[in-house]
């Protein structure tokens, strides 16, 4: 391919951007998919391009908060950026970024399925892989092809540093076949849990194919784990945080150790599975050769991406978004709630979409048991607003409890007039950018894609 | 006759549990004790031998390919012939996906055989081919039940499972792909065992075959009372909407 001819492509595609503008459709991805099919290496080129080079990230959940978190450390280390901070995570997304922003360093999060595809095009300095859960099985399939293809990535690295979860068996298991990997984990058998969550992964040891014995579990499958004859362990970890204290909805705070360096550190971004997802964006900005400084400086910074317990002042009242879309997600997210001091109003809206996954069975992985012991009304919305009832209700939420609004709007207006403290509102993928539709209607938030 | 109430038994829960057979189970234990009958889950694991007398249901739900691998072994070398003992003393032995694909003949794939219980007449065989995504209903004839009664569920397998001459299936096919998407059959049923593709998982929404399953393991003409089911026939509706049936 000519640079004449991506030239001529990237102004057509910059054009059709334009056009999804005006037309109001908001489409991210669009204009790089008229882009890819003029100009099928424009993505290869352009990243090439990047003065700097890029950082890939992927992982079942946290892929956006953590290259927020990354974006926020790369700021402070006075780099310009060309990020995907939107989400847009499959091919189209990546190629409309690369062509509708100027930067010197590329920092994209990838969907777990494209990455093989976008990682030989990338060609990435560095390459993190921060976890693997069930997700939406309707659409990426069982968990084990995603280990397979991703083995396949980490085998022909393309001179990536990998930057691997030591918590999380099923990518650090994937270091044997990488160069020198970074790990990072939690060091805090203080948080979590001794038994495993209904649903976790089942890992084994590749060795003898014995279940993994666990000292403690973090979230679903990741934790602190050896197989029982002595095979395989966790690997050490060079990234870590300890001393965890989770302020519920309010945010965290722990200690950063990386290499032989610790740092007292403040997060804005509530949960566990948010201190996982800061200490991920530390070692992959540590591997990129980010200063210790900049990385806390980063964290200290970040605050959380839309939708993803994002705090909105609507009608006089604290709103918070937490997309939930997989069963440990959504587990992360229900604990959350429960550590948290105050008793919040909360809006479910369950969407079957593609984006959603089609196969809402998820939700019946998912801990809701945890809303039984709470006493406000639970307020459920959505294409399966019913079959989300149901949930509820076999989970042990007072059937009286439970408000059925399958419109969303109405489902809104409903929970915004009761009269309460914190609404927590839980949306599914394209439920959350129904909402914040709403909320940006009502002129109390900001648009999604700017 | 050991004590009354369901007694069930899960089978393999931590590794069969991939389409939330947890609700199945859920159901099953709630429905009982709302109307004051004793329900009560015992988990079977690997290794451990399954005691004929001891259970009146029996639930195998599905697993990723390994760990159905590593249970296949397992359910045929110590459980087998309790399932079977369990079956023929009138037992209800109910299997979704690849439950229903363990309760058959033999499951093939690639170039490697699985064997399994055998008390279904039916083989599945991996197929090339797409996996079989999607939402979906059938009209089911149970003995006792509405003959024109639905179940709407969601399905997801790469299996094509094909039932041998004189078997008969859970049902017909009105919307989604059902056993292999060409034969318009869907699961298979031998008196008190069930094997089927449907989850969703399939008993919430489909509480009265919930009930079926219920009453049929307990015994057979027993009329259970009514429970307020608003929701659950809510959840019916809309699995058959969402399986593209209207008017149900």
């Amino acid at each position: 391919m000519s640079k004449l001819r991506l030239g001529v492509a990237s102004i057509v595609a910059r054009a059709a951007a334009a056009v999804l503008r005006i037309g109001g459709s908001g489409g991210t991805s669009a204009p790089g998919k008229v882009l890819l099919a003029l100009a099928p290496d424009a993505i290869a080129q352009r990243s090439a391009a990047l003065a700097r080079g890029c950082a890939v990230i992927s992982a079942t959940n946290g892929k956006t908060t953590t290259s927020t978190i990354v974006a926020e450390i790369m700021r402070a280390d006075g780099v310009t950026l060309v990020h995907n901070r939107a989400g847009a995570n499959m091919a189209g997304g990546i190629a409309a970024t690369l062509n509708g922003q100027r930067g010197d360093f590329g920092l994209f999060e990838v969907d777990e399925f494209w990455l093989p595809s976008l990682v030989e095009q990338l060609h990435p300095r560095a390459l993190l892989l921060a976890n693997l859960f069930r997700d939406q099985l309707d659409r990426y399939g069982e968990l084990d092809l995603i280990v397979d293809r991703w083995r396949e990535v980490v085998r022909s690295g393309a001179g990536a540093r990998m930057v691997l979860n030591a918590d999380d068996p099923l990518i650090a298991g994937l270091g044997a076949d990488a160069d020198q990997p970074l790990y990072f984990g939690i060091e805090d058998e203080t948080v979590g849990s001794t038994v495993a969550q209904h649903a976790a992964e089942q890992a084994c040891c590749p060795v003898c194919s014995a279940q993994f014995s666990y000292s403690r579990y973090f979230i679903g499958h990741l934790g602190h784990y050896a197989c029982p004859n002595g095979h395989v362990a966790r690997p050490t970890a060079q990234i870590t945080a300890s001393e965890i204290r989770l302020r519920g909805l309010s945010g965290s705070s722990f200690t950063l150790t990386i290499g032989q360096e610790s740092f007292a550190t403040e997060l804005a971004i509530p949960g566990l599975y948010n201190v996982y997802n800061a200490v991920a964006a530390a070692a992959l900005a540590s591997s990129l050769g980010v200063s210790s400084d900049k990385i806390i400086a980063g964290i200290a910074a970040a605050r959380p991406a839309f939708g993803r317990a994002e705090t909105i002042q609507v009608a006089g009242r604290e709103c918070s978004i937490m997309l939930i879309k997989n069963p440990a997600g959504t587990n992360e997210v229900l604990r959350t709630l429960a550590s948290d001091e105050e008793s919040h109003d909360l809006l479910i809206v369950l969407n079957d979409q593609i984006a959603d996954g089609r196969d809402i069975s998820w939700v019946w992985d998912a801990d809701f048991e945890a809303l039984a012991a709470t006493k406000r009304p639970i307020i459920c919305s959505g294409s399966r607003a019913v079959e989300l009832a149901l949930r509820l209700k076999y989970g042990g939420v007072e059937v009286e409890r439970l408000e059925l609004y399958p419109q969303l709007d109405e489902a809104l207006a409903a929970a915004l007039a009761a009269n309460g403290g914190r609404l927590v509102i839980l949306p599914t993928y394209t439920a959350m950018l129904e909402v914040r539709e709403l909320l940006v209607a009502r002129g109390v938030a900001v648009e999604s894609f700017a | 006759m050991a004590e009354r109430g369901l007694r069930i038994a899960a089978l393999y829960p931590e590794q069969m549990n991939i389409y939330a057979d947890r609700g199945n189970l859920a159901v099953l234990e709630r429905r009982c004790r709302w109307r004051s009958i004793a329900a009560e889950v015992t988990a079977v694991g690997l290794g451990e031998k399954l005691d004929p007398e001891r259970f009146n249901l029996i639930y195998l739900g599905g697993g990723q390919d390994d760990d159905q691998r590593r249970c296949a072994a397992d359910l045929v070398e110590t459980k087998r012939e309790g399932l079977i003992s369990a079956a023929a003393i009138g037992a209800v032995v109910f299997g979704v996906c690849g439950g229903y694909q363990l309760l058959g003949r033999w499951y093939e794939l690639g170039d490697q055989r699985i064997d399994g219980v055998g008390l279904l007449d039916v083989e599945t065989v991996r197929s090339d081919g797409p996996r079989l995504i999607g939402n979906v209903a059938i009209e089911c004839h149970l003995p006792g039940a509405d003959p024109s009664a639905v179940l709407a569920g969601f399905e997801n397998h790469g299996g094509r499972t094909r039932l041998l001459a004189g078997a008969t299936p859970l049902g017909r096919v009105l919307s989604g792909h059902g056993n292999d998407g060409v034969s318009g059959d869907e699961g298979c049923r031998r008196g008190n065992v069930i094997g089927t593709y449907l989850h969703g998982p399939l008993l919430p929404a489909n509480s009265w075959f919930a009930d079926w399953l219920i009453a049929t393991a307990l015994e057979d003409d027993l009329v259970l009372a009514e429970l307020d089911d608003q929701l659950e026939l809510g959840g019916h509706r809309a699995a058959c909407r969402a399986a593209g049936l209207s008017g149900r």
